[in-house]
């Protein structure tokens, strides 16, 4: 897994950006997207996503079901 | 002795305690005078007796002096759209046209579009001295963009006075560079100085790589917000101070910020008015909480105004505003407009410009003080508030009909003060009356004794003299205080012939949103 931006309610306030550990945030087309390959879910950096602690829209830095679960590196 | 740490980990002044920091502060800041127990500086109508240094940082700005609002123009680049607090009077979401508020901007800017419309601007608007950056986010959330945007205009436009506001989480992070950057005005936003209030204003804060909730937030933002202050006073960064008014939460505690921060040295507190319409979408918004009238707001910045001068002639401007304080050309300078604009920056043209308008602002004070001799036996104890239409230039120079907003001011036999500004919608456009008539004007002036106009109809005067104001058009172009202290003397002494019943008015309303003109 990884986290996703959902377009419709990213404002584009850009915060997210350089709070992520992995420069897995990127903006594209007037709003921000996460890179899935680059994104850990901050694991091994922080206790909580920065995305999700730093947006202020709830619900809008959210879990993507579809893209394998991270695996930290052994 | 934790703040003494603190002070130190970010570069205070070497070898100094925080006491010695404290008492420096205090010394660049107000200083109350003894009789009146009046603070000594602020946005009054002149220098007073603010120290010469002070006012020469002041005089120009029309946010930091009530008299130069007229005569001079600031504007604001939205370059810092990021937020590291939440507040329950913002909602982030949302950017409507046809809404405006701070914290709401029409199109965020690069650092070097901000630069080329900065250009524009001062050369088309001479009067423009002062660029701010002042969010939509929190400008030191985005300390990259903002400091570089402060670079570029600094290289190119030397003359243009640098100002930001912050929420001041991370302002002592960066107080070495805003003095590096010659930034020397900062706004700060303290709505409390009791963390336990402010769970009821700020639901969280995102500090060190933590969401931090409940009192704990609270408590950092006011520890890092008053650690601020006091490192920006102890290096003679003027400060300013701003504060919402929330009826309920903060209202009375403000006394008591407001005596915290003069302690450590802010010149100048601005008490707002909550805006809280519920289709902006916040959470105060959406629970009904209320904003002040215009009798409580006054109320309290009269009872502070012991402490310190309070400025009153706030417009709460959008973060992407244009022009004098009370207009919006920010239209005109859409980022497409001004890469097709032809940029000639003439700094002497701008300073000619310039030293016309201290010119000018000599002949207004002349004209006033002579005008305040002529009340020297007056001993009444009447007070009226007086309302104008002025489109800027300290004159009396628009058409009821056109007004957008309306400059209040009270009349005593002390003479005239600003006590504030009223936004309206148009009474007249195209020619013709507005649909809803007057009555929402009414409201907007319950309050006033008299409006002093450049010109009236014949319908709406009638309906302002039916509602107990007197609509004047022998003022037409004239200086305001100068006026509005000639119409008082008049006032009185149709009192005394008993032509006319001196009554107490009632309360008045305040329009939600900052100022825009659509």
């Amino acid at each position: 897994m990884a986290y996703k931006i959902v377009a419709s309610q990213c404002t584009a306030c850009s915060a997210c950006e350089p709070e992520c550990p992995n420069v897995a945030i990127y903006e594209k087309g007037g709003t921000f997207v996460i890179n899935p390959k680059k994104c850990t879910e901050c694991l091994g950096h922080f206790d909580i996503p920065q995305c999700v602690a730093v947006c202020p829209v709830d619900n809008t830095c959210v879990i993507d079901n579809s893209v394998p679960r991270y695996q930290a590196p052994a | 002795m934790q703040k003494l740490l603190q002070l130190h980990d970010f570069g205070g002044p070497g070898g100094k305690t925080l006491d010695d920091v404290r008492r420096e502060a205090a010394q660049t800041g107000c200083s109350s005078t003894g009789g009146s127990g009046k603070a000594s500086c602020g946005s009054g109508a002149g220098q007073g007796d603010l120290p010469p240094e002070i006012w020469d940082k002041v005089k120009n700005h029309p946010c930091y002096s009530e008299q130069a609002h007229h005569h001079f123009a600031r504007m604001h680049v939205a370059v810092a759209p990021a937020c590291n607090i939440q507040c329950n009077y913002c909602n982030r979401k949302y950017d409507c046209a046809n809404e405006s508020r701070p914290g709401v901007v029409s199109e965020k800017l690069t650092p070097e579009q901000a630069a080329r419309k900065v250009l524009a601007v001062a050369s088309t608007i001479p009067q423009m001295t002062v660029l701010g950056v002042a969010g939509p986010g929190d400008p030191l959330a985005n300390p990259g963009k903002t400091f570089k945007t402060f670079e570029l205009v600094a290289a190119t436009a030397p003359d243009i006075k640098l100002c930001l506001s912050t929420n001041g989480l991370t302002l002592p992070d960066h107080v070495e560079q805003i003095a590096a950057m010659n930034v020397d005005h900062v706004t700060i936003t303290i709505n409390m100085v009791d963390p336990e209030i402010g769970t009821k204003i700020y639901p969280w804060i995102f500090y060190n790589h933590r969401r931090i909730e409940g009192v704990e937030a609270s408590r950092i933002l006011s520890e890092r917000q008053l650690l601020g202050l006091e490192m920006l006073t102890a290096r003679g960064i003027l400060v300013k101070v701003n504060s919402v008014m929330i009826p309920g939460v903060n209202d009375k505690h403000l006394v008591e910020v407001n005596k915290a921060v003069k302690s450590r040295g802010a010149f100048l507190h601005n008490i707002m008015p909550l805006i809280s319409a519920p289709e902006h979408g916040t959470v105060f918004g959406l629970t009904g909480q209320r904003g002040p009238s215009a009798q409580e707001l006054k109320a309290l910045q009269d009872a502070c105004e012991g402490e310190m001068n309070m400025m009153r002639h706030c417009r709460q401007c959008r973060a992407d505003a244009v022009g004098l304080l009370g207009e919006d050309r920010s239209a005109e300078f859409s980022t497409d407009k001004v890469m097709e604009m032809d940029v000639n920056y003439d700094l002497a043209a701008r300073q000619a410009y310039q030293a016309k308008v201290e010119q000018e602002r000599e002949v207004i004070a002349k004209a006033k003080q002579a005008e305040l001799a002529k009340l020297v036996d007056e001993t009444s104890d009447i007070k009226i508030l007086v309302a104008i239409a002025t489109k800027g230039g300290g004159r009396i120079n628009e058409h009821f009909g056109h007004a957008h907003e309306f400059q209040i001011y009270e009349a005593s036999s002390a003479g005239a003060k600003f006590v504030g500004h009223r936004r309206v919608d148009l009474y007249c456009e195209g020619g013709y009356a507005s649909a809803d008539g007057v009555e929402p004007i009414l409201r907007a002036l319950n309050d006033c004794t008299a409006v002093l106009v450049a010109k009236i109809g014949i319908c709406p005067k009638d309906s302002l003299e039916g509602a107990g104001i007197e609509a004047v058009e022998s003022y037409a172009f004239e200086f305001i205080e100068q006026s509005v202290i000639a119409y008082f003397k008049d006032y009185l002494a149709r009192v005394g012939k008993s032509e006319i019943r001196h009554v107490a008015r009632g309360d008045a309303d305040i329009r939600q949103g900052a100022f825009t003109e659509t």
